[in-house]
């Protein structure tokens, strides 16, 4: 039992540095590539060659985070394989076709467009470089509306059956899979966070180029397409919390309530701003709160019920227009997971006997009791509560970060127009230098609380990770979760520096001459 | 014959536009090495050395068998 404690965890641990490893790549390339778009399209829209030059700047930057974050999803995919092969086998091809599609997309499609973006300037027609450098943006965005799909079932499985036989889930609807609510909300979440993020990266590197008084004009120019792309990205990724933040009500009410620290419900309940959770005692202490506001956020109703931990272990939810409701206890849950476990061995069972009459029966009481399989595999209700603190402090770090970064975007948009002087004083430039790591804790912060507040499920109320694990040793986990930490870092240190090399360059010659 | 030249034409233009492009490529090379290294030490050191075959059995029905009952295994029901 230990050792599988070990695995479990040591799995995940591996699992999540790998992600966070990923998650540093992405919403970069998300965010530069439309970044790049905008400033090509004003290039061949005004042929001012200086434009030419600007976009061919960020576009290598663009290239070096593309290249940097190319193998690193192939890890994650592989490691599904060997630390979560029970989890692969159970959740077949409706896990496996939209990682195929993004393979393919990713492959086919950015690889092509891409090299026409670094390699055919001169090769080809303006007009064929902008539809390719607008093709690269958009094979982008498909590529992670695939993963997001994919990610989007595990917390919100649907559009499938249960097949005892393969014990494998088998795709009924390939469309509700792809177009599943929760999948779109996560998709245009996670993008428009990315053009947060680039906002914030083309932001952070002119203000360091005004800073060190190099390319003032170029810096000033794409500060104002920084901000406006972050700002469009952060009131988009606002409207776009919000609809998540009623999908999770809907769908995960547990990860609601973790993430608020609410252990008890009630009407009308507030959003903590700033507070300490105390596990302990079951609430969250000095606590900053706005009134209601917790009730609109997850049901549009300031008055709407938001049930709290203790209250959804109990059997209270909310339906949903907000009216609190009677649902199935944890208890019951549990004793409903036994019942699908022992209707699946009784299946296996007849099916060696080959009685097909019993087999008809164990499949009908699985067929009813599969809802609440996962539960099966727990001894009480609070094995099935997420780490509070978690999810509590990576919410309000994600949603604090948010809001300063909108006033960021705002100060640079009313400096880039209004107040032209301010952006030579060396305090705006530390401002914007610093906001740099503090949007990408933002946005890693964002899927810290989107995984560990489902925990502990891979896939929603049917599998836990401890059920989800690989039959492997807990030693070769551990030993590899190192060797990936060293790895990771001596090439994220590798990487940085290419990047900061080829941002040192800029400071050093004329970014607007286009063939530089 | 036309058509067998037309395409053969398309190929080797697609070919020397990659070919050229990495030659040129300066930043471009650090960052295969980068991503060679990737692949051969996840691919090749850590699948051969640490993760064998993780489902045993040689057929889906083997196979199925094995994950049910490795997942059953964790089950608390009696």
């Amino acid at each position: 039992m230990n050792d599988l404690i070990s695995v479990v965890d040591w799995s995940r641990a591996q699992f999540a540095l790998t992600a966070m490893y990923h998650w540093l790549f992405v919403p970069l390339t998300i965010g530069l590539s439309l970044i790049v778009g905008i400033m090509e399209t004003i290039y061949v829209r005004t042929g001012d060659e200086r434009w030419k030059g600007i976009t061919k700047f960020w576009m290598t930057l663009f290239g070096i985070n593309f290249a940097c974050g190319v193998a690193t999803g192939i890890i994650l995919e592989f490691e599904f394989g060997t630390n979560w092969s029970n989890y692969s086998w159970f959740v077949g091809d409706i896990f496996g076709a939209p990682l195929a599609i993004e393979g393919i997309l990713a492959f086919f499609m950015e690889s092509t467009f891409i090299a026409v973006m670094f390699f055919g300037w001169k090769k080809f027609s303006k007009g064929f470089h902008l539809a390719a450098t607008w093709l690269t943006a958009i094979g982008v965005c498909l590529s992670a509306l695939w993963i997001l799909i994919a990610n989007a079932w595990m917390q919100y499985p649907v559009g499938m059956e249960f097949d005892p036989a393969q014990m494998r889930n088998v795709m009924s609807d390939f469309w509700a899979v792809a177009l599943s609510p929760v999948a779109m909300n996560k998709f245009f979440h996670t993008v428009t966070s990315g053009w947060v993020l680039g906002g914030v990266f083309v932001i952070g590197v002119s203000a360091w180029l005004l800073w060190r008084k190099s390319n003032v004009d170029a810096a000033r120019k794409s500060i104002k397409v920084g901000a406006w792309v972050g700002m469009a990205g952060i009131l988009l990724t606002l409207m776009t919390g919000h609809g998540s933040a009623q999908q999770v009500a809907k769908v995960q009410p547990m990860k609601l309530a973790a993430m608020e620290g609410l252990y008890n419900g009630g009407r009308g309940t507030g959003l903590v701003a700033v507070g300490i959770v105390d596990t302990e005692k079951e609430d969250v202490t000095c606590k900053i709160e706005f009134p209601k506001m917790l009730s609109f956020l997850a049901y549009n109703n300031f008055d709407a019920y938001v049930a709290g931990i203790n209250d959804i272990i109990a059997g209270n939810g909310a339906d949903a227009a907000g009216q609190p409701v009677n649902t199935v206890s944890y208890a019951d849950r549990i004793a409903l997971g036994k019942e699908a476990h022992k209707a699946l061995q009784a299946f296996n069972e007849a099916r060696e006997a080959g009685n097909e009459t019993e087999m008809a029966v164990a499949r009908e009481v699985l067929s009813s009791t599969y809802p609440y399989f996962g539960y099966g595999f727990f001894e009480k209700a609070e094995d099935a509560v997420p780490p509070v603190a978690i999810s509590f402090y990576s919410f309000h770090i994600m949603v604090a970060l948010g809001g300063y970064l909108l006033l960021l975007f705002a100060a640079m948009l009313w400096l880039s127009y209004r107040k032209t002087s301010l952006l030579e004083k060396p305090w705006v430039h530390w401002i914007a230098i610093i906001s740099i790591p503090l949007v990408w804790i933002c946005s890693e912060a964002g899927w810290v609380l989107a995984e560990v507040g489902r925990q502990p499920w891979t896939i929603q109320d049917i599998l836990p990770v401890n059920a989800a694990i690989s039959s492997i040793s807990s030693s070769s986990v551990k030993l590899t979760f190192w060797m990936f930490a060293v790895l990771f870092t001596i090439l994220l240190v590798a990487e940085i520096s290419i990047m900061l090399r080829q941002i040192a360059k800029a400071s050093h010659s004329d970014i607007e001459s286009p063939n530089k | 014959m036309q058509v067998m030249r037309y395409i053969s034409g398309k190929v080797s233009a697609v070919w020397f536009f990659y070919a050229d492009g990495f030659r040129k490529m300066t930043v471009g090379r650090q960052l295969w090495i980068i991503i060679l290294i990737k692949l051969a030490v996840i691919f090749l050191f850590f699948k051969v050395f640490f993760f064998p075959s993780t489902v045993e059995g040689d057929t889906d029905s083997e196979k199925s068998r094995f994950v049910t009952e490795r997942i059953l295994n964790h089950s608390t029901a009696e």
